[in-house]
């Protein structure tokens, strides 16, 4: 594929609206990781009212759980992780602003109509291409959990990170529907 | 009695999952390849040249080919004839696997207790080692770097003997549609049918290592392996989930006795980035 188009992150209201299930993306800028354990401390966090580690409005979140950096490196490899497991912590994070996710596979009906009502996008990186991806992460910082070793938080700094609009902000899906018959 | 040592063992069992992690089997390599060769759709197509370009640039950083470098699981046939000096066999395999997960710059994904705690080891132990004992004297390792993304699209089934063999055809075909795009296809398909609840698990497990070029040797078996593959490549789900002409890589069956009341039908799936490498020591 030649000529994709490059998105910056945070995203905004115009680039979300913008963005078609089906379209390949280069994403440039800042996003957070954040995986099972991460989602299950910031909702918890978000239900006794405490503030969270990050902003939440306007940011994207990546669903990835890196291997350690080698040296020299900002991070290690740094595929997606299946994103049905964070279906059931995501509209809390929608409430909150939240206007992109990175993950691979499929969405649950409730969070498809929480990314509607809350105007939010679901971008699909392919998952086993864990070496290609790390090479268009350009920093990683440590921002919160770090108990939670390759599950913690951290900032990261995308460039030109390829990926797909599998749902976008109207509901559309790229995947193709298996229904059992 | 032949002797191999505990150190010898320790350093096979590194040397094997550093070796999964990093370089993909060149079967597996190859069919990808082919693929993204013959793909129609033009995001699939996308898909399976990031996963060619990606083996690239997992040698070039000295990076694994997936964050997610698994459970280990240790397939080990013992010879008789072998007495195993310097300690426990099994003290030796997960020290194998922690000098790889710790030396190597692998991803610790084990946690202690699976509900409650959910703490991690930190050192990717314990591994879950299944020892048979076999003639002869020497030792087989077989080791699989398993990811979870596809370990939890797996179903086992308890069919029974009127399932026959178009039971056990839907049942495989169904547990690659119910998963879709969320094992990363595509995917490779280990089966066991028949043994009982966890025999069929344990041969579906062995079946996503066999290399592709090989068939099951009873022509029925694969006859049904042949049919089970293009029937889930028929499911367009394709790479990634983007759609297209390859869901599957392959299907692989493995059987074994059972009970006259049974028919178990266990379906192992596999990422494609599988990840083994076997030793004979």
């Amino acid at each position: 594929m030649t000529d994709i188009r490059e998105v910056l992150l945070p995203l905004t209201d115009e680039t979300v609206s913008s963005l078609r299930a089906g379209e390949p993306v280069l994403l440039t800028g800042p996003c957070y990781t954040a995986r099972d354990a991460a989602h299950k401390r910031l909702t918890e966090m978000l239900a006794r009212g405490e503030a969270l580690p990050m902003p939440l409005a306007g940011q994207t979140v990546y669903y990835v759980g890196p291997s350690p950096a080698p040296a020299g490196r900002p991070i290690g490899a740094a595929g997606p992780t299946s994103s049905y497991r964070m279906d059931a912590y995501t509209p809390a994070l929608l409430q909150q602003g939240l206007k992109g996710m990175i993950g691979k596979g499929k969405r649950s009906a409730e969070v498809v109509d929480a990314m509607r009502r809350h105007h939010a996008v679901y971008f699909g990186a392919v998952g086993g291409a864990a070496a290609l991806l790390s090479r268009h992460i350009t920093a990683c910082e440590l921002i919160a959990f770090p108990e939670l070793q390759s599950e913690a938080v951290c900032r990261l700094t995308l460039e030109r990170f390829p990926v797909l609009v599998l749902i976008d902000c109207e509901g559309r899906s790229a995947l193709v529907e298996t229904p059992i018959i | 009695m032949r002797e191999i040592s505990c150190a010898q063992i320790r350093a096979a069992v590194a040397q094997l999952f550093l070796t999964a992690n990093r370089q993909i089997a060149p079967d597996i390599r190859q069919a990808v390849t082919d693929a993204a060769d013959r793909e129609t759709s033009t995001a699939a197509r996308y898909a399976l040249s990031q996963l060619t370009e990606n083996y690239v640039c997992a040698e070039e950083d000295g990076l694994p080919i997936c964050q997610d470098t698994g459970l280990a699981v240790v397939f080990a046939e013992v010879g008789q004839e072998v007495r195993i000096t310097g300690g426990l066999f099994s003290d030796a395999v997960t020290a194998g696997v922690r000098d790889a997960y710790t030396e190597g710059s692998l991803r610790k994904s084990v946690v202690d207790d699976p509900l409650f705690d959910r703490t991690n080891t930190l050192d990717n132990c314990p591994p879950i080692l299944h020892t048979a004992l076999v003639s002869g004297d020497r030792i087989h390792l077989l080791g699989i770097a398993k990811g979870f993304g596809s370990e939890n699209m797996s179903r086992i089934g308890m069919l029974t003997p009127a399932a026959g063999e178009a039971g056990v055809l839907r049942y495989i075909v169904d547990t690659a549609r119910l998963a879709g795009p969320n094992p990363c296809p595509p995917i490779i398909v280990g089966v066991g049918i028949g043994g009982d609840f966890e025999q069929a698990a344990l041969l579906a497990k062995r079946m996503t290592a066999r290399p592709l070029n090989k068939r099951h040797p009873d022509p029925r078996y694969a006859a049904l392996e042949t049919r089970a593959l293009s029937e889930i490549n028929a499911l367009g789900i394709g790479a990634a989930g983007y759609g297209g002409v390859t869901t599957a890589l392959n299907v692989a069956i493995a059987t074994a006795p059972t009970h006259i009341a049974g028919l178990p039908v266990a379906v192992n799936i596999c990422c494609h980035a599988s990840r083994h490498a076997e030793i004979n020591l």
